[in-house]
C-alpha cells in the first residue's frame, strides 16, 4: 500500500466517525429511536394509548423508576453497581413514615429526612467499598439490601404506615395542570444530573474513575471521594423515589420497592450505560426508564397479564444490550477493514 | 534444506504506522534464529502474525512448503508453532501438570471421563526430564521460580510438538544461573531438530546461541546474517541505523537553578538511598534494567507510594507529597510507561483526556467553561501535532504515538514545571520519537526540569544531560553527557565497578 492509498484509508475512516454522519446520530441515539418505534406500534395497537391521559399516566408511573436509575447510572458510571435501592427507598420512607404518622413531625422536616436517610445509607455503601475495601460494591450493597430491609421491617413491626399529610401525597400525586408534579420532579433531578455530569469537573471525574481507575489516581482525581460520592447520591436519589411512591400511595411499607434495583439497573443499561464502566448518559438512562414504562403500559392496554409483562421486559433488556453488541462489533469490523 | 517456515512480502499496516513493511524470511529447521531490533521495530507484529493474533495485510506465509493461512492461536498451535513471552502464560494455582496439559487434558477413557491426573503427571514429569528438570509435577506453578516457570511452558510446547519455539525477550527476568540453564535447553531444542526465534536485546545472548541473526528496523528486515559473520557493534550500528544527532534532535538551553531535588529516599524492598536532583532546563536521564527500581522512584515522588524515608525538596524547600494531587499542585507532571492502563481512559475522547488532570483549573466557580475546554484542546491538536486532529476522537483508536501525545497534552494543561516521563517513546514509531523529543525540548527551552526514565541506551545517551544508573534499587552511577557512553551505563546498570 502506498503512503497516498494509506491517507485515503485514513480520510474514509475518519468521517465515519465524524459527529455529522447518520451512523452515529442512530449509535447515540438508537434508544429513543427504539422508544419512538414502539410507541408509534402501539399508537396503530391500542386507541387508548396516544392520548393526553394515557401520556400524563405513563410520566407518572416512570417517575419512581427514573429518579432510582439516575442515581443508579452513577454507580454503572464507575463500573460499579447498588443492589440496595429497593431496601433504601423502603428504610428511608418507614423511618418517615413513623416519624410524621406516630410522632407528628412536621412534613417538610420528615421529608429532608427521608432524604437524608437515604444519602447516609449510600455513603455507608461508599465508605464499606472505599474504606473497608470490600472487593466490589456488589457486595457491600449486596449487605445493605439485606440490612435495610430488615430495618424497615423492624421499624414498622411488618405493617404498612398511611395517613400522610398532603404535602407528602403532593409528591406523588398531586399535578400541576394536567402534568404529575412526580414528572416535573423527575425533569428538574435529570437537568441538574446532566449538568452536575458533564459541565462540573467531579462529574467529568465520574467517567474518568469509571473508565480508567489507575489512571484516574494517577491524573490527581481523589478516587475514594468520588466513589463515596457516587454511592451517597445513588441511596439519595432512591430515597427520592420512595418519596413519591409513598405520596403516591399514601403509605410507607416495609416491602416497597423490591423489585427496583433491578428495573433502575435496566433502565440504565437499555439506555445505553456500559456494565464496564465510563460510558452512559443522563438523557439515555431516561429513555431507558421510558421504555420500560411504555412497554407496561402498553401491554395492560393490550390487555396482557402483568406475569406475561415481565417476561417482556425481560426480553427486552437483553434485545437492547444485544443490539449494542452488534452495533459495536460492526463498528470494529468496518475499522478493520479500512485498516 | 527445506526451511521450516518461509515469509514472502509480509506487511501490515496500522493507522498511522507501518508495521511490517514486505518481510521475507526463512527459519530452518534446528536453527536458533535469532530475531534484533530497537523496540518498535516490528519485532512483536511479525510475532502476533506468526500466532495468529494479527492477520497479515499482504504477502504469504509458507510452512514446510506449503502456503499456511494462520487465523488464530488454534491455527499456529496446529502448524507447530508455539511463542513464550516475556511475561509467562502459566496459570498460578492449577498444579505443573494441569499447566503442561491445559486445554489438552489427558482423561480417563478417551475425550470423555474425568481427568486422568497420573497420566498427565507421569508425562508432563518425562517431558521436563527431557530438558533436564527435576520438577514435582504435583505443585502449584506459582511456588517454581521464574526459569523454571518458563520450563514448564516450554514442556507445554514439547507436548503440542511444537516445530518452531518463538521466544521472546526470554531471559529479561531470569537470574544468571537461570539464563545458563535456558541457553543449555534452546540446545537441546535445537538437537531434536526444532527451529527457535530467539528475540532478545540482550546482543551477547543472541551471538551465543543463535546460527543466524535477522536484524529488523522501522518494520522492515534490514539483513540476515550467519552470526560468525557479525559482531555486537555491528548489530548495534545495522538495529539503530542513523547517527544519533538525525535520531536524537537534543538541543542545549542555559540550565538554571535546582527545581528537584530528593536526599535518602527510601521504599524498603523497592529501593533503597535513591539521592539525586534535576535543574530547571536540564533533561536528566534515569537508565537502568528493566526491575531497577526507577518506575518505583517516579511513583514515590508523584506520590502514588508510599516512601519508608527520606525527603524530596522543590526549589529548595522541603516538601511533603502524599497523594498524586499533592505532587501535580506542586508543578510535578508524570507520564507513565503504561499509556493505556495507566494514563488514558481509552473509550473516551482526545478531549477528555488531555483534561482530566486539571478539569478542577478550569472550573469557573461550580460549572466548566466548556467552550474554553474545547479551545484547549484544539490547541493541544495543533501544538503537538496530533493526529487525526478531532477532539471527539476515542483515544482507543489513535495510533501509539498520537495516544502519547494526548498523555503528553494532559499534563501540560496542568502547567506542570517538573516533568517525570517514564519511557515515553515506548512502543511508538520512529517519527513520532521525534516529536516526542522536540516536545521535551520545548519544556526545558520553557525552563521546566526532566526525569527520564529509559531503558533505550541511545536515548539516553541522545538526550540526557546528566545520566544517573540504578542496579537493584540503588543509585550505581551518575554521569554526565560528555562522559556517558553505552559501555559505562550497562557497567553501572548490571552491578558492575
Amino acid at each position: 500500500m502506498s503512503n497516498l492509498e494509506l491517507k485515503n484509508v485514513k480520510a474514509e475512516r475518519f468521517q465515519t466517525t465524524d459527529k455529522k454522519s447518520v451512523k452515529s446520530y442512530i449509535s447515540k441515539f438508537g434508544s429513543l429511536l427504539g422508544l419512538l418505534l414502539l410507541c408509534i406500534a402501539l399508537t396503530f395497537a391500542s386507541s387508548h394509548f396516544l392520548t393526553l391521559k394515557n401520556i400524563m399516566n405513563i410520566a407518572r408511573q416512570s417517575a419512581i423508576n427514573s429518579l432510582i436509575s439516575v442515581g443508579m447510572l452513577l454507580t454503572i458510571l464507575t463500573a460499579g453497581i447498588d443492589l440496595s435501592v429497593g431496601s433504601v427507598l423502603a428504610l428511608s420512607t418507614c423511618i418517615m413514615g413513623v416519624a410524621v404518622v406516630k410522632w407528628g413531625i412536621n412534613p417538610i422536616l420528615a421529608m429532608l429526612m427521608c432524604i437524608a436517610i437515604g444519602a447516609f445509607l449510600g455513603f455507608l455503601n461508599g465508605v464499606m467499598l472505599t474504606k473497608l475495601k470490600l472487593p466490589h460494591p456488589f457486595i457491600s450493597t449486596l449487605g445493605m439490601k439485606n440490612i435495610a430491609r430488615g430495618l424497615a421491617l423492624i421499624v414498622t413491626a411488618a405493617s404498612p404506615i398511611s395517613g400522610f399529610p398532603k404535602a407528602i401525597q403532593y409528591i406523588g400525586a398531586g399535578f400541576i395542570g394536567p402534568v404529575p408534579v412526580s414528572f416535573i420532579l423527575v425533569i428538574i433531578v435529570f437537568v441538574l444530573f446532566s449538568i452536575f455530569l458533564n459541565r462540573t469537573a467531579q462529574g467529568r471525574y465520574i467517567y474518568a474513575v469509571g473508565g480508567n481507575l489507575e489512571a484516574s489516581k494517577l491524573s490527581g482525581i481523589n478516587v475514594e471521594k468520588t466513589l463515596i460520592l457516587v454511592y451517597t447520591l445513588c441511596g439519595l436519589m432512591a430515597s427520592v423515589g420512595g418519596l413519591v411512591l409513598t405520596g403516591r400511595v399514601n403509605a410507607a411499607f416495609p416491602l416497597a420497592g423490591l423489585d427496583y434495583d433491578l428495573d433502575a439497573i435496566a433502565a440504565c443499561i437499555i439506555g445505553g450505560a456500559s456494565f464496564m464502566g465510563g460510558s452512559g448518559t443522563v438523557w439515555g438512562t431516561l429513555i431507558g426508564a421510558m421504555i420500560m414504562a411504555v412497554l407496561r403500559n402498553g401491554l395492560n392496554l393490550l390487555g396482557v397479564s402483568a406475569d406475561l409483562q415481565t417476561v417482556a421486559i425481560g426480553a427486552v433488556i437483553i434485545a437492547a444490550v444485544y443490539v449494542d453488541v452488534l452495533r459495536r462489533q460492526a463498528e470494529k469490523k468496518a475499522k478493520t477493514q479500512t485498516v | 534444506m527445506q526451511p521450516f517456515l518461509e515469509l514472502k512480502g509480509v506487511s501490515k499496516v496500522f493507522p498511522g504506522v507501518r508495521a511490517l513493511d514486505n518481510i521475507n524470511l526463512e527459519i530452518l529447521p534446528g536453527e536458533v534464529h535469532g530475531l534484533v531490533g530497537e523496540n518498535g521495530a516490528g519485532k512483536s507484529t511479525l510475532i502476533k502474525i506468526l500466532t495468529g493474533a494479527y492477520k497479515n495485510d499482504a504477502g504469504k506465509i509458507y510452512i514446510e512448503g506449503k502456503e499456511a493461512q494462520i487465523n488464530g492461536p488454534r491455527d499456529a498451535m496446529k502448524y507447530g508453532i508455539t511463542a513464550i513471552y516475556q511475561e509467562l502464560n502459566t496459570i498460578k494455582g492449577l498444579s505443573v501438570a494441569e499447566n503442561v496439559f491445559l486445554g489438552r487434558e489427558i482423561k480417563q477413557n478417551g475425550d470423555r471421563g474425568l481427568l486422568n491426573i497420573k497420566e498427565m503427571r507421569k508425562k508432563s514429569h518425562e517431558l521436563l526430564k527431557g530438558l533436564g528438570q527435576d520438577i514435582d509435577t504435583k505443585q502449584d506453578v506459582a511456588l517454581l521460580g521464574i526459569g523454571q516457570q518458563q520450563m514448564v511452558e516450554i514442556a507445554k510446547a514439547l507436548s503440542i510438538k511444537t516445530k518452531l519455539l518463538i521466544m521472546d525477550e526470554p531471559t529479561s527476568s531470569l537470574t544468571g544461573r537461570e539464563v545458563k540453564e535456558l541457553l543449555r535447553t534452546v540446545r537441546e531444542l535445537k538437537s531434536r531438530g526444532i527451529a527457535v526465534i530467539y528475540i532478545s536485546h540482550r546482543l551477547e545472548e543472541v551471538m551465543e546461541i543463535c546460527d543466524r541473526v535477522t536484524v529488523m528496523r522501522d518494520g522492515m528486515k534490514i539483513t540476515t546474517l550467519p552470526i560468525e559473520k557479525v559482531t555486537v557493534d555491528e548489530l548495534i550500528k545495522l538495529m539503530v541505523g542513523r547517527n544519533l544527532e538525525q535520531q536524537f534532535p537534543k538541543i542545549k538551553v542555559e540550565i538554571g537553578e535546582e527545581a528537584l531535588r530528593v536526599e535518602n529516599l527510601t521504599r524498603k524492598g523497592t529501593f533503597e538511598n535513591i539521592s539525586f536532583n534535576v535543574k530547571k532546563g536540564e533533561i536528566i536521564g534515569i537508565a537502568g534494567l528493566v526491575g531497577a527500581g526507577r518506575t518505583e522512584v517516579a511513583r514515590a515522588i508523584f506520590g502514588a507510594d508510599e516512601i519508608d524515608s527520606g525527603e524530596i525538596y522543590i526549589e529548595n524547600k522541603k516538601v511533603n507529597i502524599k497523594s498524586p494531587k499533592d505532587a501535580m499542585n506542586l508543578g510535578i507532571a508524570f507520564l507513565t510507561e503504561d499509556r493505556k492502563g495507566q494514563g488514558l481512559v481509552l473509550d473516551n475522547t482526545i478531549d477528555f483526556n488531555v483534561h482530566i488532570a486539571s478539569y478542577k483549573k478550569s472550573s469557573n466557580g461550580l460549572l466548566l467553561n466548556l467552550k474554553k475546554l474545547k479551545e484547549t484542546t484544539r490547541e493541544n491538536i495543533k501544538k503537538l501535532n496530533i493526529n487525526p486532529p478531532i477532539e471527539n476522537f476515542v483515544a482507543r483508536q489513535l495510533s501509539g504515538g498520537n495516544q502519547q501525545k494526548v498523555v503528553i497534552a494532559k499534563w501540560l494543561n496542568t502547567n506542570a514545571r517538573i516533568f517525570i516521563v517514564d519511557e515515553p517513546t515506548r512502543g511508538i514509531d520512529v517519527g513520532a520519537k521525534v516529536e516526542v523529543y522536540n516536545i521535551l525540548n520545548n519544556l526545558i527551552k520553557d525552563g521546566a526540569a526532566v526525569i527520564m526514565i529509559s531503558s533505550e541506551l541511545p536515548e539516553i545517551l541522545g538526550m540526557s544531560d546528566r545520566v544517573y544508573v540504578m542496579h537493584e534499587g540503588r543509585i550505581t552511577a551518575e554521569i554526565d553527557r560528555a562522559h556517558a557512553t553505552q559501555e559505562n551505563i550497562m557497567l553501572a546498570a548490571t552491578g558492575g565497578n
